[in-house]
């Protein structure tokens, strides 16, 4: 740098930016061939960095965009299902016996006439989801009327077939290698040609609990799962965090004491979350007591896993608050804690928010720890109390990571694109809390 | 049900004493609330606390020690066949009549003893439960009789109930000590437990991890498959790979936002980011799994490679691009600390916006960029859900990033989840490391947050 700026000295360079103008080796008595040379040289290095910068963020955006669009290309399609229309005769015997499965099998039979033999009908057995019966059954018992009557309903195809009206299989490979027979390509393709075969709207992957088969597993466990630990958590989090901030902004004294409880939150706000869950396990659940799986004992690891971070955004929030204001309040005879109460907390409040949904936003998308208590278990039903067996959205995601059919890894992108759906729309409403109530003092 | 009513009714309580207060308070005074010492808001205050806070003690108090005081009655009900003997056997006992009491199948023939003292056990709670019921809603009642009647016109509400929500306030700020506490404590406590099994040279320095060996006590050498050396390895293999990703790019990143970008690129690059940053990990896991592993894994058989389908490189790379957004906005707050007076000072002396950054802006944020990247290394070795998802389960002694490796987070993932004996060694190794991960990762922080806090103030 210093024998850079002796020779270079007086080649004024006004500007960084302005490259083109000094270019022209002309005039000043100092702008030999060489120097000439070496400013080429150095605003050329100077455009190589400034690239290599845009290369940067190009490639953090580029990464943004694969991911996301990754995701939506594997789990757009799963908001769909496809579905088998059936000529159903509600046969009053077989309906007493709730053997609805051969009465849905004989629809599906009549219509390929052509096919007689035993392996022919198994293959269109499989076409129909082991779910199909339990979708009849509940319009049976919506309606008892229809039983001896013929009804026309749409009822859920096997996934294997809804991943063969998506196009998840690549028909040009041999039968070996695709996955999936000739003989149910043929008989879907029969069916997609009549009309009897098509996709709908899919409400069973909001409405359903987890299951083995793609075609009946859903989020909606998983869901009411995520809002009662959230609920926990915030009912936890969020008062304690902003009493602890009011106290080590407002009234605490600044002794070694306050500094081990400032520096203790720090470290926690960066301690790794798969910790949490140990703690959570070894207190919670071992010394404790608490029931495994339990959003209540969820919420509680992820409230002390989000406390730092309310904690930590109060804080900054607290200290934005001009003196000007708790002085005015003291001055009329407010106590400390009324000048709190009254004024300093309602202004920091939507800092305060901010930084709370942000928290929140964190504690919904968390994983690791709540495997360690146990919320990674198999749950069909929909929780109803904070101490059922539950399992939270992005538990749910990653036990369907695992499952090797292609329907889960479609379900799975979907859940993915709930998730972050959810995420953006909490994000996006703590910036725009911030934009509105942002204030300078 | 039980403890649902006595929350409504300590509820209803807290708000009627409330009321009460307020209005008696007005009414002590004729209705010239000037002449009370306190706000009659303070006394309705005053009321409530005293109908509420005895109770919510009491309630505390009595859940925390209920189910453990009615097993010791159970227990010592029971003939002493069944309660001597070693630690397992009388928890495996306790846990067959919890089980039981809640109605769930303990999946054998029970013992019609313990069949009995599980019903026994579920009547004593559902007595204890009744009890507290009543004790608690008539401590309630006491306590609001008693505050209303303290209240008149020389009553000092307000300091008392000043008093009351500072304690409640420090109380509140020891949360997060004592979160810490527990965490050492429980990591601490149940890692010792290990160590009386395994040796902790062995763990450290042992080069052989196969915890699966340990899952029978008689098999030969079930506690020389505790060494972690290939776990670190792994580790810091994957660190280094997301590193190489992170640094590079978040660094630019954030020197080109503060830097170059003009107002209108960064109101759209910092959202990206922050959308980015804002991923849960668990996503992240599921692209590495399966957009990025067979990726990279075509690549490399394309250039003739033999790689692994959970490779090292997969889970690194996609957790740098995790880490990206973490580096860059913790480097653009050093880059923008650093005073404008350095950069015009630089300027003047005819060096280019580069050169400026180079020689100039970075050496001056030097410590606080390290202590971002301690920071992103604590956050990379602490991060589950990729390895878990997107890097092996074998413990493979490494360098070769294109080979499947294990990590110390993935370890404990895999040991704890499903269900576990609770004493196996197999268990409590998941306790070993997490408190080796622990330890480094608060050593990294520790460090990264003082160089940080240091480095704010010089500029300040």
């Amino acid at each position: 740098m210093t024998d850079l700026v002796e020779q270079d000295v007086s080649a004024v360079t006004p500007s960084p930016a302005s490259s083109s103008g000094s270019n022209s080796p002309a005039k000043s008595r100092v702008r030999s061939e060489a120097f000439a040379r070496r400013l080429r040289a150095r605003h050329a290095a100077e455009r190589r960095f400034r690239l290599a910068g845009a290369a940067a963020v190009a490639l953090a955006a580029l990464m943004l965009v694969v991911l996301l669009g990754s995701i939506v290309a594997k789990g757009g399609t799963a908001f769909w299902e496809a579905r088998i229309r059936l000529e159903v005769m509600l046969d009053p015997a077989e309906v007493a016996e709730r053997n609805y499965m051969p009465l849905l099998r004989r629809a599906l039979h009549a219509q390929f006439p052509q096919v007689t033999d035993r392996a022919g009908r198994r293959v269109l057995n499989d076409l129909l989801s082991s779910g199909a019966p339990y979708e009849l059954e509940a319009m049976v018992a919506k309606n008892p009327a229809l039983v001896g009557t013929t009804l026309t309903v749409w009822v859920r195809a096997d996934d294997e077939i809804d991943q063969l009206v998506k196009g998840r299989y690549r028909r040009d490979l041999p039968e070996s290698e695709r996955g999936l027979s000739d003989a149910k390509i043929a008989a879907a393709d029969a069916l997609l040609a009549s009309g009897a075969l098509a996709q709908g709207f899919n409400t069973t992957l909001f409405t359903a609990g987890d299951s083995r088969e793609p075609e009946q597993a859903g989020i909606g466990g998983a869901i009411v799962g995520s809002l009662l630990t959230l609920l926990v958590t915030m009912a936890l989090s969020v008062p304690v965090g902003i009493s602890a901030a009011v106290y080590l902004e407002e009234f605490a004294p600044k002794n070694r004491w306050t500094d081990l409880i400032e520096v203790n939150i720090n470290n926690l706000a960066a301690v790794p979350s798969i910790i949490f869950g140990l703690l959570g396990l070894a207190v919670f659940l071992g010394f404790f007591g608490m029931p495994r799986s339990a959003p209540l004992v969820g919420g509680l690891v992820m409230a002390l896993m989000t406390l730092p971070v309310i904690i930590i955004s109060a804080r900054v929030a607290l200290k934005a608050v001009p003196p000007s204001i708790r002085e005015a309040a003291l001055g009329i005879g407010a106590s400390p804690l009324q000048t709190v109460l009254h004024h300093v907390l309602p202004l920091a409040m939507p800092g305060i928010l901010t930084g709370t949904i942000i928290g929140m936003a964190r504690a919904l998308g968390e994983t690791a720890p709540l495997l360690m208590i146990g919320m990674v278990a198999f749950i069909v039903d929909v929780p109803h109390g904070l101490t059922d067996s539950a399992t939270v959205l992005p538990v749910q995601i990653y036990m369907w990571a695992d499952s090797p059919e292609r329907a889960f890894t479609e379900r799975t992108s979907a859940a993915i694109l709930i998730l972050l759906g959810v995420l953006i729309l909490l994000n996006g409403t703590a910036v725009i809390l911030r934009k509105i109530f942002e204030r300078r003092w | 049900m039980q403890l649902t009513l006595l929350a409504l009714i300590l509820a209803l309580l807290t708000v009627i004493g409330f009321m009460t207060g307020r209005s008696r308070a007005a009414a002590s005074v004729g209705g010239r609330v000037a002449e009370l010492h306190s706000v009659p808001s303070y006394h309705g205050v005053y009321v409530a606390l005293w109908a509420g806070l005895p109770a919510l003690l009491l309630f505390v108090a009595w859940t925390a020690s209920e189910g453990w005081l009615a097993m010791q009655l159970v227990l010592s009900s029971l003939p002493e066949r069944l309660t001597t003997g070693d630690g397992q056997s009388v928890a495996l006992l306790k846990a067959d009549i919890l089980n039981l009491a809640r109605g769930i199948a303990t999946g054998r023939e029970p013992d019609p003893l313990v069949q009995d003292a599980a019903r026994r056990y579920a009547g004593l709670r559902d007595l204890a439960d009744w009890s507290l019921l009543a004790v608690g809603a008539s401590l309630a009642v006491a306590g609001l009789a008693w505050g209303r009647h303290r209240i008149g016109p020389d009553l000092r509400a307000r300091p008392v109930v000043e008093r009351v929500v500072r304690v409640a306030l420090i109380v509140c700020s020891m949360v997060a000590i004592l979160t810490t506490v527990g965490i050492v404590l429980s990591l601490l406590f149940e890692a010792l437990r290990f160590f009386t099994v395994v040796s902790p040279l062995d763990f450290l320095f042992g080069t052989h991890w196969s915890p699966q060996m340990a899952m029978r006590a008689d098999q030969v050498g079930s506690s020389g498959s505790f060494g972690a050396i290939p776990l670190f390895a792994g580790t810091l293999l994957i660190t280094v790979i997301a590193m190489l990703v992170a640094v590079p790019v978040g660094l630019m990143a954030a020197i080109y936002m503060s830097e170059y970008a003009g107002r209108g690129m960064r109101t759209w690059l910092k959202p990206a980011l922050e959308i980015l940053a804002g991923i849960p990990t668990v996503v992240y896991g599921f692209f590495a799994a399966l957009t990025m592993a067979p990726f990279v894994r075509s690549v490399g058989e394309a250039l003739g490679l033999d790689v692994s389908s959970e490779s090292a490189l997969a889970a690194g790379i996609v957790m740098g691009v995790m880490i990206i957004p973490f580096v860059s906005s913790l480097s653009d707050d050093v880059i923008n600390a650093v005073p404008q007076s350095l950069r015009d000072g630089s300027y003047g002396l005819g060096a280019t916006k580069s050169e400026t950054i180079k020689q100039v802006v970075l050496p001056a944020a030097l410590p606080g960029i390290v202590a971002a990247v301690m920071l992103a290394v604590s956050r990379a070795i602490g991060e589950t859900m990729i390895v878990t998802m997107a890097s092996g389960l074998t413990a493979n002694m490494t360098a070769n990033p294109l080979q499947a490796v294990t990590t110390v987070t993935t370890q404990i993932a895999t040991l704890l989840v499903g269900d576990q004996e609770f004493d196996s060694p197999k268990t409590l190794s998941a306790f070993g490391l997490g408190l080796v991960l622990f330890l480094v990762t608060l050593c990294l922080n520790m460090v990264a947050l003082r160089v940080v806090r240091t480095y704010r103030e010089k500029y300040d």
